[in-house]
């Protein structure tokens, strides 16, 4: 018979830290931005270098407004990951909804354009979600081959506009780049859509079906849980907030390009990860995953005061995958 | 019996590429030796890619770090064939294949991190090396190397980038195939637990496994570099191809079934596809939008048919 | 005969994690001899023969063979030094032939060939496939490969439990006389008849230790039972009531359904209020009848009906929304491994669309408050349900449909593998479900719950009901003979 012992400290601690990752990470963080204010003394407390303010709200606002597109991609990868999938196509799906709308907003309006916008990112969402739910591709594939499907599509859109001229609706513009007290304005729909995620993960039905798809789908099915309904609606949500993520990027960067957030792919999957959302499914943090975003904002600044050419930073952020992954399998024991 | 009905599939596969060839010579009559030359030069790295990933699928993972591998010995392949003679840098390209496929076995091994995690990580580890080594296209390939892959040999309906795929691949698998390193391969894909208690070293047979994928990846890049002329750090579109080739030419994904021959048929099947559609005077980019369909529907078929097979 | 034994193994221990599965086991083998390995379940058995045999690494204790400390990290090594294991599943490899497989593994093919003939298997061509052949010949020809290595030890572990009666003795004959001939044989079993004829002695375990060593001797079935179970163990009693009468719709009426591959005619009516029980031996069409009955799998011919109305399930949403509700017997397919008690036990709340959005707290928070209490689960590790004993966790999952409310029920043998306290817990709870108007049909490999829990069972063989016994009448003996299909000839 199998006797419940007390266990071992280093697997009590490990299984906590993998269950409540906040506290380390948020560590992690504030030792990072420590570390950068000591290769530029300066860059986060002014005061320090003769300037007014104790924490300079320059710094913060920036690392704020180019985490908040970052953050909003991961939660397409933690709420993707808490099933064991992964959405490789939220980079491309970005990229078309902001080169749609650019595109589109001269001639159509904003309103018109933000909604055809937003529904090409549920269209692919749904897309994914039927290959995944019902044909039951493995994700990874599955995301991969729409990413590519999208990319196609959006050179041949591109050559059908290619006289049309872009134009950046004034309100993503304002929230891209205006600022209040300070902090950028994308919070003004980043804290709500946190919030929102966050009670989605907690407080619905629908997030705790994400977490028992994930950490066993036999046991969902067997309590009546039909996965494709759940697949279908993941994934088109997915591509939803991608979508979004990619308007709020254009009105961040304002130059549309056919691969203007796919460098983010990587990082929101990395910010994920690093926030304790496990890639096997069944186990993830909204909050870990923002704070992840954090990290991997100042680790950039930091790779780029370095110098750090643009492989070694691919490569990093591949290996902290890795390690994260790694690191998680060994303390929990499990997968 | 089951000889038959394994390479059923296999010749149903060569008989669809033969009636692909007839249809791509009933749309454009001139279509001869010349046209199935450029077909086979720009099947190369899929072959190759699609070769690797065959071998890894049989063991029973996924290696989605292809591309990327390949990206890394084009790459090395340029930049080396620059400074020094070219055979020692051909062999110095595969040594680097194969260590880089060894790496991603032994990180899955050992980690026990799942395969798809790890080479997810590793493909953006390998595209990140490939840019330290080229930060941006440049280098050059040896002028043999691109005469090895351009032309006819011996008939003047043979290509010589036909030729190079089938002696690659014959030299490298059929040796192993009936050996016990070969029969190791399938079993751990076939039954992990069952292969373990055979005897079989299932970690070691795995990385010999991903070694031989890279392996077959340093061709990929040796032949791209050859055909570009240059070393191109950025991934191409190998991997989703590569990974329907596998699927269409018989591999079960899940590992244990199939051999190489069904998915290399399997590559040339996709790209005359895309020479019917080019003759067909089809916008390029509209071409690749119905090739990505085409891939994804072949493996949404693939795994649509596996599980099946399973719940039977 | 040397003094040394063949193989000699002390203090082995293995810990899981903060679970001991074994703590002091040791078992010592001579030339010639064959020992018995026993021990109930959770005993630590399978964990002991796997760290003989190499495929796990003890966290304590040696194991010697012919005195020498074995080296044993890998079935690989464990075979060079001698030792050979036959194990409960096929260790063959599906995807390759016959001959592949003895390549792999090295065997020679001459004595292969000799040792099948002497087993009783003809007509086996080498080149075919071993994902074609029966399991019983996959057996046999595990038993083959293992005697063609020559192994100074053999250990079979469960090696007749999917076999035929002719190829048992076939087994028995040819183990016995390769002992008579010198090879030591650890025979792992929980068949007393089979132990009997081919044993010398037995190595009892429980609890993770070697309790005891007994010749094998007439009477030795009573000591070895006390030894395995420790305390002398009562499953409680049940009063004896007046048989029901079954009057009415029947909640579920089955007829003649069969089911791929081993289901091919069954019928019977499941009342309101009665437990039926289904009698069976391993793999005689009852995971599929249960599959079926369950929206697992679509049955390939015959109807099911619910309060007399005809239904068919495609998926066990369906089943569910029919009040259909079911235990499976492996509870790792039934839990949430990683999440806690209470989403475990909420789950099917969930489920349907309609309750996608904000969750009902206080209504969930009565309803597993209401199974938790019901059921008894010992909550103190509550946060992961992997972290609860085996009797726990399977309380969890009955919970889940208790909290929901009990229509029918089915429970696939819900004993299996949890102590006697937890046992002792559910058939009462079983019958209580049942006063209160449910329909339960229940599998269970232990005859003796039979007469405990149910009202009358039935009787499956070969994929067919061939018996429906009343609970009160059925003794252990007679539902032995009934489940090997006697009764018509008797």
């Amino acid at each position: 018979m199998s006797n419940v012992t007390s266990d071992p400290v280093f697997t009590r601690a490990g299984r906590h830290l993998a269950q409540n990752p906040m506290i380390p990470l948020v560590v992690f963080l504030l030792v990072l931005v420590a570390a950068l204010e000591i290769m530029r003394p300066g860059i986060v407390t002014p005061f320090r270098a003769g300037r007014d303010g104790i924490i300079s709200t320059f710094w913060l606002g920036n690392l704020i407004k180019f985490a908040i597109p970052l953050a909003m991609l991961a939660a397409c990868q933690v709420l993707t990951m808490l099933t064991a999938g992964i959405d490789l196509s939220v980079g491309i799906i970005a990229t078309v909804a902001a080169f749609v709308c650019a595109t589109l907003a001269g001639s159509l309006g904003t309103t018109p354009a933000v909604l055809i916008a937003l529904l090409c990112g549920v269209t692919t969402g749904l897309v994914n979600g039927f290959g995944v739910g019902i044909v039951r591709v493995h994700p990874l594939i599955m995301t991969l081959g729409t990413g590519l499907i999208a990319t196609g599509c959006l050179q041949v859109y591109q050559r059908l506009v290619i006289n049309a001229g872009t134009e950046i609706p004034t309100f993503l513009s304002w929230l891209g780049t205006g600022r209040t007290l300070g902090m950028p304005n994308g919070l003004f729909v980043f804290i709500p859509f946190a919030a929102f995620i966050l009670w989605l993960m907690r407080h619905t039905g629908f997030g705790r079906l994400l977490f028992a798809l994930g950490s066993n789908e036999n046991a969902a099915r067997l309590s009546g849980v039909r996965g494709w309904q759940v697949y279908l609606a993941l994934y088109a949500l997915s591509g939803l907030i991608a979508a979004v993520a990619g308007l709020l990027y254009l009105g961040m960067i304002r130059q549309p390009s056919l691969s203007l957030a796919n460098p983010l792919l990587l990082p929101s999957a990395a910010a994920a990860v690093i926030g304790g959302t496990s890639i096997f499914g069944g186990r993830g943090s909204y909050a870990g995953a923002i704070v992840g975003a954090l990290i991997l904002r100042v680790l950039d600044t930091m790779l780029t005061l370095l110098q750090m050419p643009e492989g070694a930073r691919t490569a990093l952020f591949g290996l902290i995958i890795l390690a994260v992954t790694a690191l998680y399998v060994r303390i929990t024991g499990s997968r | 019996m089951t000889l038959i009905r394994n390479n059923a599939w296999v010749i149903s596969l060569a008989l669809l590429l033969a009636v692909l060839l007839a249809i791509t010579k009933a749309i454009q009559p001139g279509f001869g030796a010349p046209g199935l030359e450029s077909l086979a030069r720009a099947a190369l790295p899929f072959a190759f890619a699609t070769a690797g990933m065959a071998i890894v699928v049989i063991v029973g993972g996924i290696d989605l770090s292809v591309a990327s591998m390949m990206a890394v010995c084009a790459v090395t392949a340029a930049v080396l064939m620059e400074r020094m003679a070219g055979i020692p840098a051909l062999l110095i390209v595969l040594v680097v294949g194969a260590a880089m496929g060894a790496i991603n076995g032994a990180l899955i091994v050992l980690t026990k991190v799942p395969d798809i995690v790890v080479t997810l990580a590793m493909l953006f580890v390998w595209e990140g090396v490939a840019l330290l080594i080229l930060s941006t296209p440049g280098g050059a390939t040896a002028d043999w190397l691109e005469a090895a892959i351009r032309g006819f040999f011996l008939f003047s309906w043979l290509p010589k980038a036909l030729l190079i795929i089938a002696i690659v691949t014959a030299l490298i698998w059929a040796p192993l195939r009936g050996t016990k390193l070969g029969l190791s391969i399938y079993a751990v894909g076939s039954d992990e637990r069952a292969a373990f208690r055979s005897g079989v070293s299932v970690g070691r047979t795995r990385v010999i496994a991903y070694a031989l994928c890279g392996l077959f990846c340093a061709f990929g890049g040796l032949s791209l570099a050859a055909l570009t002329g240059i070393g191109e750090p950025v991934p191409g579109p190998y991997l989703l191809a590569a990974v329907a080739a596998v699927v269409l030419g018989g591999v079960v994904l899940g590992g244990g079934k199939g051999g190489l021959l069904g998915p290399v048929i399997a590559v040339f099947i996709l790209r005359i596809i895309r020479t019917i559609l080019t003759l067909m005077a089809v916008d390029p980019n509209v071409t690749t939008i119905v090739e990505g369909v085409i891939m994804v529907g072949v493996v949404m078929l693939g795994t649509a048919l596996t599980m099946k097979g399973a719940q039977r | 005969m040397s003094d040394t034994p063949l193989l000699d193994a002390t203090g082995v221990a293995k810990s899981f994690g903060a679970v001991k599965a074994l703590t002091d086991a040791k078992l010592s083998l001579s030339e010639g001899q064959v020992v018995a390995l026993m021990g109930a379940n959770g005993a630590g058995k399978s964990t002991f023969v796997k760290i003989l045999t190499g495929a796990l690494k003890p966290t304590a204790g040696r194991v010697l063979i012919r005195g020498q400390e074995a080296r044993v990290g890998s079935p690989a090594e464990a075979r060079r030094s001698g030792l050979v294991p036959v194990y409960q599943e096929p260790s063959l490899i599906p995807d390759l032939s016959v001959a592949d497989n003895l390549k792999l593994g090295d065997t020679p093919v001459a004595p292969f060939r000799a040792w099948l003939d002497e087993l009783g298997i003809e007509n086996l061509r080498l080149t075919d496939m071993i994902a074609d052949l029966p399991l019983a010949t996959l057996r046999i020809l595990d038993l083959a490969r293992a005697l063609a290595a020559e192994p100074d030890v053999l250990l079979l572990d469960e090696m007749t439990a999917a076999l035929p009666t002719n190829l048992v003795e076939n087994v028995l004959k040819t183990v016995r006389a390769r002992a008579d001939a010198g090879m030591g044989v650890i025979y792992v079993s929980h068949r007393f008849t089979e132990i009997s004829t081919l044993c010398d002695s037995a190595t009892i375990l429980r609890d993770g230790r070697t309790v005891g060593e007994l010749p094998i001797e007439p009477g030795v079935e009573d000591r070895a039972v006390e030894l395995m179970l420790g305390a002398k163990i009562d499953l409680g009693k049940r009063k004896a009531g007046a048989a029901r009468l079954n009057t009415g719709t029947p909640r579920l009426s089955v007829q003649s359904v069969a089911a791929a591959p081993k289901l091919t005619d069954v019928s019977f009516d499941l009342y309101p209020g009665e437990v039926l029980g289904v009698v069976a031996l391993e793999g005689q069409g009852q995971d599929e009848l249960f599959d079926v009955l369950a929206g697992f799998a679509a049955p390939t011919a015959g109807t099911l009906a619910v309060d007399d109305r005809p239904v068919g399930f495609n998926h066990p949403a369906d089943a569910i929304a029919e009040g259909i509700t079911y235990v499976p017997g492996n509870r790792a397919d039934a839990l949430l491994s990683q999440r806690s008690v209470r989403e475990n036990i909420a789950l099917p709340f969930a489920a349907r669309i309609a309750n996608w959005g904000p969750l009902k707290r206080r209504y969930e928070k009565e309803r597993v408050d209401y199974a938790i209490e019901k059921l008894q689960i010992d909550t103190r590790a509550q946060g992961e349900v992997q972290r609860l004993s085996g009797g726990n966790q399977q309380k969890v999952t009955i919970g889940r449909w208790i909290a929901k409310g009990v229509e029918t029920l089915l429970l696939f043998d819900p004993t299996r593998g949890i102590d006697v306290r937890t046992k002792r817990q559910i058939y009462p709870l079983v019958r209580e479900l049942a006063g209160q108007g449910a329909a339960i049909l229940m599998y269970t490999s232990e005859l003796e719950e039979i007469p405990l829990a149910c009202d009358r069972c039935i009787v499956i063989f070969n994929g067919r009901v061939v018996d429906m016994i009343d609970a009160a009448d059925a003794d252990e003996q007679t539902l032995m003979r009934a489940a090997y299909g006697l009764t018509e000839a008797a």
